[in-house]
């Protein structure tokens, strides 16, 4: 397959978790490069100094210290220049109105965490395929909702 | 004030495509959206240049076999649901007619080379457009779901929900949501 691998970023501050994510996207098919960071203030540093090399996902965890990801996701999606990052809220407890105001301030994917691994790696490869075909066409980004 | 813009994808790519091939100087000829014969010799520097050009706008020049078949299966796919009038009712017809393979043929090819099955990626499309549909506000959901050749509204809504997790409505409720939030 002559196809480039999908660059990942995930800012979650639990190792658990961190370890989670990480195994889930290596039971997918598809080309993967991840890499991480443990808070907002981390995130928010790792963007500003990213340049050309932007990921195209990113895994943003809402509770985060230093800087929670509901604000990093404003600050975010205040720089045009980082409109193509395509960001991925990952959680367990949000109310329907929460979860539709994460994708009104410009989260593309929420997934409600599943209970078993197998249900989290079927979302992830949803995410992933769907991060991928928008990242080789040219649908309109800001058109990619997804909720899992 | 916000302006709503229609694209023809196959009208602008075809003129950039001239355009780069036009500064190169080289005699070619385009034959189909997607194909371009060069009518002379040219060196593997000129051939680097050319690719080069074309990389800027998105534009690839593609090696294999393969990936050409896919490449045109897709662009088959956009050009079906992108059209103006009401889909073809039966995408392996056409897509076996326009590709002048086996379904079965074009769909392992496909799966192979790509991440997903053409169905999904039909799927998707649809939904890609119905997004657009519903984000120019032009139609409502039972107009587009009529334009998408769905047998119903609530067939439209469930397909939309199955692929994207959100109704039509909620959809373009978080896109208006959006937008004000843009305009403060």
């Amino acid at each position: 397959m002559d196809t480039e691998p999908l660059i990942i970023l995930v800012a979650e501050d639990d190792e658990n978790d961190r370890l989670l994510i990480t195994d889930a996207l290596n039971e997918l098919k598809t080309k993967t490069i991840v890499h991480f960071v443990y808070d907002g203030v981390e995130l928010m540093n790792y963007l500003a100094k990213a340049d050309n090399n932007l990921p195209h996902l990113l895994f943003l965890d809402l509770n985060m210290p230093r800087k929670n990801g509901f604000e990093c996701l404003k600050e975010i999606r205040q720089n045009t220049q980082w409109n193509d990052l395509a960001i991925v809220i990952l959680s367990t407890s949000l109310s329907e109105t929460d979860i539709e105001n994460t994708l009104v301030n410009g989260a593309n994917v929420y997934i409600n965490k599943p209970n078993t691994f197998d249900a989290l790696v079927a979302a992830l490869h949803k995410v992933v395929t769907t991060a991928y075909t928008y990242q080789n066409t040219f649908f309109n980004k800001s058109n990619f909702l997804l909720r899992l | 004030m916000i302006l709503f813009i229609k694209f023809d994808i196959t009208a602008i790519c075809k003129k950039i495509l001239q355009q780069q091939l036009d500064n190169s100087e080289i005699d070619y000829s385009i034959l189909s959206f997607g194909e371009v014969e060069i009518r002379e010799t040219i060196s593997d520097e000129k051939l680097k240049e050319l690719k080069a050009s074309l990389n800027n706008y998105s534009i690839e020049i593609v090696e294999s076999q393969k990936s050409i078949m896919v490449q045109k299966i897709k662009d088959a796919i956009l050009e079906m649901i992108f059209m103006e009038e009401k889909l073809p009712l039966k995408t392996s017809i056409y897509l076996a007619e326009k590709l002048n393979q086996t379904y079965n043929y074009l769909s392992i090819l496909f799966s192979n080379v790509t991440y997903t099955s053409i169905e999904a990626y039909v799927m998707m499309q649809k939904t890609e457009r119905a997004k657009q549909l519903l984000a120019t506000n032009d139609m409502n959901v039972s107009e587009i779901a009529s334009k998408l050749n769905y047998s119903s509204t609530a067939h439209f809504s469930t397909q939309f929900k199955n692929v994207t997790g959100l109704t039509p409505t909620q959809f373009l409720r978080i896109i208006t949501k959006r937008r004000s939030l843009d305009n403060i």
